[in-house]
């Protein structure tokens, strides 16, 4: 009986990590053959390089039109960074306010905070280019950023909402008493303790906003202000037809670096932000 | 006096939750409301963004120059007095992103479940493997993955490497091939699994091992108790991620766009419904026709949403199991 449940053991293990392969295979071979001459990259599918070079490395960084991936990635950090600060102050603000507040209307509102969450963004992007543009705005990061600001995105006011409700509601009853102002329990109460909460909508921020493309695509009209991932797209080209497949691979896995330390630095705030929320990933 | 007291004590109490929502009342009002409002308008018009003070109503045309063709027609006149031509590309839009949705949806959550449930089990490691699975989620909405795929689905890529060395000949280049192009794609999106494998995963943690050993008592077999026990108690979570993901893939663009390189592909087999949006609104610059799409997107989804819900009646239990 033990020895079968060994053995049965061994094989789901086995079975796991060749299926767990399988499926991180294309992923390994992108970051392998970014050190693999240009040349032997699709002449050989396997994972243990011939020859190691950086040459990938050297000819990639330089990017294009005279703005080199160095700034690319300054750009993708800045506009993170700023991202980030703008969803947990707004989204922060309107959770406490939805989770803990009284005021007329709140049902209502949370319930059109709700609806938000599903519209498809398409009913929307049309007239926010044209009221980005009249602003002057478009070729800036503003379109991109102001909205953070604004806690337009709904999924992590709910994310939040369902954290603070989840707080006893004690606390903030104790410190009321002791004479804190509902702005003191939102800072000292609140905040610290939501912190896994708020951790999680910064993580998810900062991988939304650097994978994102599609508002890049639509906003950044000069190659300076490129981020990483609209950049890499000029750099493979319409056609696909560039000569550098070993730079456009190399600048490939370092664009991949960051959500992966993340990833594997933060996991446990991963698995809760997609599990309250159903995040998508 | 007394009315100004009240007035004042109203305002004392709702002020507090009203500033604290202000950031989200402004990005609502202006960034949602305002433009949605802005955008059914702009639906009915021939606003064009290089020339917007030619901006005429013109009725219900944008949603004929969509679905003209379905009834034959090619050019026609509005009411307002505005000859418009039909989109010939349109319908091809919808029934690529349909064949998308319902080919990667069922797929993609078919395997999700399958890869939870053998995680679902008493092994060391789970968690070092969830993250493993969980790789493609994480970066494969990304530009570097989406240029990584078309390498690996070329006429001389690794997947044909793969299968030549299998002894398979005249391999196709998939990605240009408008045959199997959108495969490629539906393969894409099942590959990142791992957001609904995780939820099914949280599902799964919850149903009570009783249940599973009391079946097995009464002589039920793996596959019975599956679909007695795992099924119907999943049923919640399965409704959740079916419309999360449905919602999802109706609106996929990015891996489209950089597959396609820019356009919809060859014969526009890969022709997303948002990319053809992008196309028409910024290459284009035919914003008034991009929002009307928008809007019969809206309504696309928003009604098999509700089918979805409805249907739901038939097929999710929530019992009281707990």
């Amino acid at each position: 009986m033990k020895t079968k449940t060994v053995i049965r053991h061994t094989l789901t293990h086995l079975f796991i990590i060749a299926l767990g392969l399988t499926m991180i295979y294309p992923v390994l071979w992108m970051v392998v053959s970014s050190f693999k001459p240009n040349k032997m990259i699709f002449s050989d599918p396997g994972l243990i390089p011939k020859v190691v070079t950086l040459e990938n490395y050297v000819s990639g960084w330089k990017g294009y039109a005279g703005t080199t991936f160095g700034r690319f990635f300054a750009n993708s950090l800045t506009m993170c960074a700023i991202a980030i600060i703008g969803n947990l102050i707004s989204c922060t603000m309107a959770a406490y306010a939805f989770a803990r507040l009284k005021f007329v209307g709140r049902n209502f509102w949370f319930a059109v905070m709700m609806i938000t969450l599903m519209l498809p963004g398409h009913v929307t992007i049309v007239p926010r280019y044209i009221l980005f543009n009249t602003y002057g705005w478009v070729g800036t990061y503003l379109p991109i950023l102001v909205p953070k600001f604004l806690a337009v995105d709904a999924f992590f006011v709910f994310l939040l909402v369902q954290f603070i409700r989840s707080l006893p509601k004690e606390l903030d009853e104790a410190a009321t008493i002791d004479g804190c102002s509902k702005l003191g329990v939102f800072l000292r109460i609140i905040v610290p303790l939501a912190m896994p909460a708020l951790v999680t909508t910064a993580l998810f921020t900062f991988l939304w906003t650097w994978d994102d493309f599609f508002n890049h695509l639509l906003y950044l009209t000069k190659p300076e202000t490129f981020t990483a991932s609209r950049a890499l797209r000029t750099f493979v080209g319409d056609a696909g037809a560039v000569s550098n497949w070993g730079g456009a691979l190399a600048m490939s896995t370092l664009s991949i670096i960051p959500s992966f330390i993340l990833f594997f630095s933060l996991q446990k705030y991963f698995v809760q932000g997609i599990t309250t929320t159903g995040l998508k990933g | 006096m007394r009315t100004t007291s009240r007035i004042v004590k109203f305002i004392k109490n709702n002020a507090t939750g009203y500033l604290f929502l202000a950031p989200w009342f402004v990005g609502f009002f202006v960034l949602t409301l305002y433009p949605m409002i802005y955008s059914l308008w702009l639906g009915f018009t021939n606003y064009n963004f290089t020339k917007p003070d030619e901006t005429q109503w013109i009725g219900l045309g944008n949603y004929v120059k969509m679905f003209g063709p379905l009834f034959g027609v090619s050019e026609f006149t509005t009411a307002s007095g505005v000859t418009m031509r039909v989109d010939p590309y349109y319908l091809k839009s919808l029934s690529v992103t349909f064949t998308y949705v319902f080919a990667s949806v069922p797929l993609k959550l078919t395997f999700a479940l399958a890869v939870a449930m053998l995680m679902n089990q008493k092994l060391r490691g789970v968690p070092f493997y969830r993250a493993v699975y969980y790789i493609p989620t994480l970066l494969g909405g990304s530009v570097a993955i989406a240029v990584l795929w078309r390498k690996l689905f070329e006429k001389n890529g690794l997947v044909n490497m793969f299968l030549g060395s299998l002894g398979f000949t005249n391999l196709p280049s998939w990605i240009t091939n408008p045959k199997y192009a959108l495969w490629t794609l539906v393969l894409l999106s099942v590959w990142q699994f791992g957001s609904s494998m995780i939820i099914f995963l949280a599902g799964l943690k919850q149903i009570p091992q009783e249940y599973y050993e009391a079946a097995a008592v009464d002589g039920a077999s793996k596959v019975r108790q599956f679909f007695s026990i795992t099924i119907p108690l999943l049923s919640p979570v399965i409704l959740f991620n079916l419309v999360m993901q449905m919602i999802s893939a109706f609106q996929a663009f990015t891996q489209a766009y950089i597959i396609g390189g820019g356009s919809g592909g060859v014969l526009n087999s890969t022709l997303f419904y948002s990319l053809h949006l992008y196309i028409q609104g910024w290459a284009y610059r035919e914003m008034g026709y991009a929002s009307a799409m928008a809007w019969v997107l809206l309504l696309i989804i928003g009604v098999l949403t509700a089918i979805v819900f409805k249907s739901s009646n038939l097929w999710v239990s929530y019992g009281t199991g707990e």
